[in-house]
């Protein structure tokens, strides 16, 4: 479900359109747009305070044969919220190592490949300290 | 007396028509899009989304182009926009030990674990202004190099390890939430941090450096200043555990400041604790410095009549949204207000005339 949450707009969708045709379902919960409260720790790792709000859209629903799917993802694309939902609801499924394979995984290595780039970037900043020649000497 | 008027709508609308044509401007420059102000003014877009107190981009850079650039503006309308959301929950604490970090720098210490990793950073620029931007370039590739795997330690971690600095214990008190309950006095930390973390930049600024040129100082050190990449896990009801269901860039800036030593405690390095939505440095810093000098009382130092040190000053005047509301409201319409002061000064003007009269004649 983290993967699902994180995606990047419109992945989800093109990686489960590009491998089935959607099931039916019905909604146990229309998706709904609203927002949770980021906590975080005074001193990283003191007592805890509300840092400030991000937008999340939820959404639940059942297919047809009986298998129910959550997801609560960040930001406020209902489109997403459904398809996030619809791969949680079609992981209970038999289908489940195939969109690993298809959907799951080709997201988290976008995603790595990503988050591995920027990580570079950040490596190429690092300070290499050298020590002068001393004054004194 | 009461006088009811009416009146000024179709000024009102065409005021509006008007605006919304200024601020689309000449039509033959292309207009701004919503990506265009998230991907290339991402540091305006950082600051909406602190103080407006709302993590998402795309609405920031919306409510930017909304407001024509104006950022108070642009905070008001998230702010406004953030009551209309149901709340869904709170996230478990984010754990900025396991940042993903683009920046992370240390005034204090030189070589530590992790390094000093400058990011994407204004420091050591000219301040020169770039003509090559005005025209259209592209952009050389940032390098790269291997990175190294892990999490970054947090630089307090090697002070605690010799004592040397005051502890952050861990605890779970449940935090007092000022979008819920209004902002009363005392405010304990976990309050103050929340205001402080989505106050106005230039007030906070404006405070910490009052801090550093002698009005309560407390000779801050920033120890570790680190921008990146945060989780956010929230505890899902209908699955009965928690789930990452996002991830916020987060600035952080922790300071180490001198102490003497109180009745009860040894001299020892304290902290002040900054940590802000996005990647907005300088606010960071500033509430550090703030959240530091707001610490007097717990610390047992000295109440100096520093304004930085007076938390119900701080708190009640940080908030550029109150303080906007109150501020632009009286160059709304106060005319009976105002026709009743015209009334008083008339009348003591006649008095006062009169007993000149009086006095002449006496």
């Amino acid at each position: 479900m983290g993967l699902l949450a994180k995606a990047p707009e419109g992945r989800v969708a093109a990686l489960l359109d590009a491998e089935i045709s959607r099931p039916a379902f019905t909604w146990l919960r229309a998706p709904e747009i609203g927002s949770t409260m980021v906590r975080a720790r005074a001193g990283a790792t003191g007592a805890p305070f509300n840092l400030g709000e991000m937008t999340i859209t939820r959404c639940a629903l059942t297919l047809e044969t009986g298998e129910v799917g959550h997801s609560y993802i960040q930001g406020r694309s209902k489109a997403d919220a459904e398809v996030a939902a619809l791969v949680d609801a079609l992981m209970q499924t038999a289908m489940a190592s195939r969109l690993r394979e298809t959907v799951l995984e080709p997201l988290e290595a976008g995603m790595a490949t990503m988050k591995a780039a920027r990580a570079a970037k950040a490596a190429a900043t690092k300070v290499d300290f050298f020590t002068m020649t001393r004054g004194e000497d | 007396m009461y006088v009811a008027v009416k009146g000024g709508e179709r000024a009102i609308e065409n005021a509006h028509a008007w605006l919304a044509e200024e601020r689309r401007g000449n039509t033959d420059i292309a207009e701004l899009s919503i990506a265009q102000i998230r991907e290339q003014l991402s540091l305006a877009v950082n600051r909406v989304m602190a103080e407006g107190s709302l993590y998402d981009p795309d609405l920031a850079a919306l409510a930017i182009k909304q407001a024509r650039g104006d950022l108070i503006e642009a905070i008001f309308l998230i702010r406004a926009y953030r009551t209309t959301l149901p709340r869904f929950g709170a996230s478990e604490p984010v754990d900025t030990g396991i940042m993903a970090c683009d920046r992370r720098i240390s005034a204090t210490f030189k070589d530590l674990p992790g390094g000093q990793v400058l990011g994407p950073t204004f420091d050591y620029t000219h301040r020169l202004l770039d003509f090559k931007l005005a025209a259209d370039g592209e952009v050389p590739k940032a390098p790269s190099r291997d990175a190294e795997t892990g999490n970054v330690p947090h630089v307090t971690e090697f002070l605690n390890r010799e004592g040397l600095i005051e502890e952050a214990p861990h605890d779970d008190t449940p935090p007092p939430d000022l979008t819920r309950e209004p902002l009363e006095m005392p405010a304990d930390r976990a309050l103050r941090l929340q205001a402080l973390t989505r106050a106005d930049e230039g007030f906070t600024l404006g405070l910490a450096y009052s801090t550093q040129r002698g009005y309560g100082r407390n000779h801050a050190f920033v120890g570790e200043l680190r921008i990146g990449s945060v989780p956010v896990e929230m505890d899902i009801p209908e699955l009965g555990f928690a789930v990452e269901i996002g991830e916020v860039i987060l600035t952080e800036c922790e300071t180490v400041n001198q102490f003497t030593g109180s009745k009860t405690e040894p001299p020892q390095f304290t902290r002040g604790y900054g940590l802000v939505f996005g990647q907005t440095e300088r606010k960071a810093i500033s509430m550090a410095l703030v959240d530091r000098a707001l610490r007097w009382e717990e610390l047992g130092e000295d109440n100096v009549g520093a304004p930085a040190q007076d938390a119900e000053f701080v708190l009640y005047h940080a908030d550029n949204i109150q303080a906007t509301g109150f501020l632009e409201h009286i160059k709304l319409p106060h005319y009976v207000d105002f026709q009743s002061e015209l009334e008083l000064v008339r009348k003591l003007r006649r008095e006062a005339g009169a007993q000149q009269v009086q006095e002449a004649a006496e």
